[in-house]
């Protein structure tokens, strides 16, 4: 395969902008804060107005991690039945259904509800902590490949109303214990939520803007 | 964004890469380039965009079948057991009064993998026909597609919750059930199959690149 690399004088001048949806070309604006540029033949959001600053996404992404720490640290919830109380994290869930035979679903799990968020607040505030400090950060582009990869494998918010639907079938049959978990993972969804909102191209200009 | 003529990148010989949003020089229609800025590679169209698509689909079409047939759980008690299947599980929740659920494990479970299948069996026939027939609607289908389809994994995680907290042997206990591990095969692969297809095909058919007809189109079938 023949790869073809342009010089670094071809960097889009003037700022194009490429719709991902239908190729579409377009003349990057400057847009006010809170608008959204789309695009005009298939009606997708090209870009949007960054409405965070480099100290508030990384305020919210280490928000997130401790979230995320916490969240795996205690129980979820608890059922009760005759007295006798059982109570799982998420890696408990993990290895219950590890151990009951289902080791596909064990590790879909583990990958879509710990791992791969986990990666995308490591790699978001690896880049943010870098840029924050107007340093270059190591292994930019490979962390902005990864970030972009990773964004539709994480799926905290299907397990928040996946717990809700689950709770739900059991709460005639057990007493039901809520535990810190349930509300850090309600935290973590939030502000995980926020963090993936982050236009990766984005922090490619901030990049470029802070570092020179 | 109004007034200029939308011209495709294609068209003009660029190409815009997906991870940094770099507009560069397009490579050839099956070469492979690598974005200058981030390392991305970058196709014109994606290679073997509806090939890959179909195989996944009908992949996970054929899995669903024993992803609905066969029971993703057993619910044990002292006295009875009883298996439940994806549906069972959406008449279990309603028959207790919690329709609101009902519907959303519904709409998550049922509807959204038949809708995929469907939005992408559509996407894919039409895009093979050379159809520029309601392009725009064609593009907002995909785009839904791609926002709820991994909401369908909700059933997989309730069984895994499940099985973790209801433990009381012999008193009550959940295990998972063959059907789950389809069930979450379908996700995957139906997840992998709107990814591999390229929304940039709706467009290449679209008989004006230089402007856009809002009204053709629209209405026909
Ligand atoms: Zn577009
Ligand atoms: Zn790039």
């Amino acid at each position: 395969m023949e790869e073809m690399r342009a010089r670094p004088g071809e960097y889009s001048m003037p700022p194009l902008i490429v719709c991902e949806h239908c190729d579409a070309v377009y003349q990057r604006r400057t847009l006010a804060r809170g608008e959204s540029a789309r695009c005009q033949r298939c009606h997708a959001v090209l870009y949007r107005a960054p409405w965070l600053s480099v100290h508030a996404m990384l305020a919210l992404t280490v928000t997130a991690m401790l979230c995320f720490v916490m969240a795996n640290s205690w129980p979820i919830v608890a059922l009760g039945l005759n007295g006798k109380d059982n109570a799982s994290t998420l890696w408990g869930a993990i290895i219950a259904v590890w151990g009951a035979g289902v080791p596909l679903i064990a590790v879909l799990a583990a990958l879509t509800l710990f791992f791969f968020p986990l990666a995308q607040i490591l790699l978001f505030t690896w880049v943010l902590m870098f840029l924050r400090f107007h340093r270059r950060p190591p292994a930019f582009a490979p962390a902005m490949r990864a970030i972009r990869l990773l964004r539709p494998w994480a799926m905290i918010e299907v397990f928040m109303l996946g717990t809700l639907v689950a709770l739900t079938k059991v709460s005639s049959l057990f007493d039901l214990e809520m535990r810190p978990g349930v509300i850090l993972f309600a935290g973590l969804t939030v502000t995980l939520t926020l963090v993936t909102t982050f236009d990766v191209r984005d922090l490619w200009t901030l990049k470029q803007e802070r570092c020179r | 964004m109004t007034g200029a003529p939308v011209r495709s990148a294609r068209a003009l010989g660029l190409c815009g890469c997906h991870v940094c949003g770099l507009v560069m020089r397009a490579p050839g229609p099956d070469q492979a380039a690598v974005c200058p800025r981030c390392g991305a590679r970058v196709h014109l169209r994606k290679p073997h965009s509806l090939a890959s698509c179909w195989a996944l689909l009908l992949s996970a079409m054929m899995l669903y079948i024993p992803a609905n047939v066969l029971p993703i759980m057993r619910t044990g008690t002292l006295f009875s057991k009883e298996d439940n299947t994806i549906l069972s599980g959406v008449v279990e929740l309603y028959r207790n009064g919690s329709w609101d659920l009902a519907v959303i494990v519904f709409v998550a479970s049922i509807m959204v993998p038949m809708l995929k299948f469907l939005a992408l069996i559509t996407l894919l026939v039409s895009t093979q026909r050379g159809s520029s027939w309601a392009s725009t609607h064609r593009a907002k289908l995909y785009r839904v597609v791609e926002l709820v389809g991994y909401w369908s994994m909700l059933d997989v995680f309730v069984v895994t919750l499940l099985v973790a907290l209801v433990n009381f042997q012999p008193l009550a206990e959940v295990e998972p059930l063959p059907g789950v591990v389809y069930f979450g095969l379908v996700v995957v692969l139906t997840m992998l199959a709107s990814m591999s297809f390229d929304p940039r095909l709706i467009w290449d058919n679209d008989p004006s690149h230089a402007d856009i007809d809002m009204h053709k189109g629209t209405s026909d079938e």
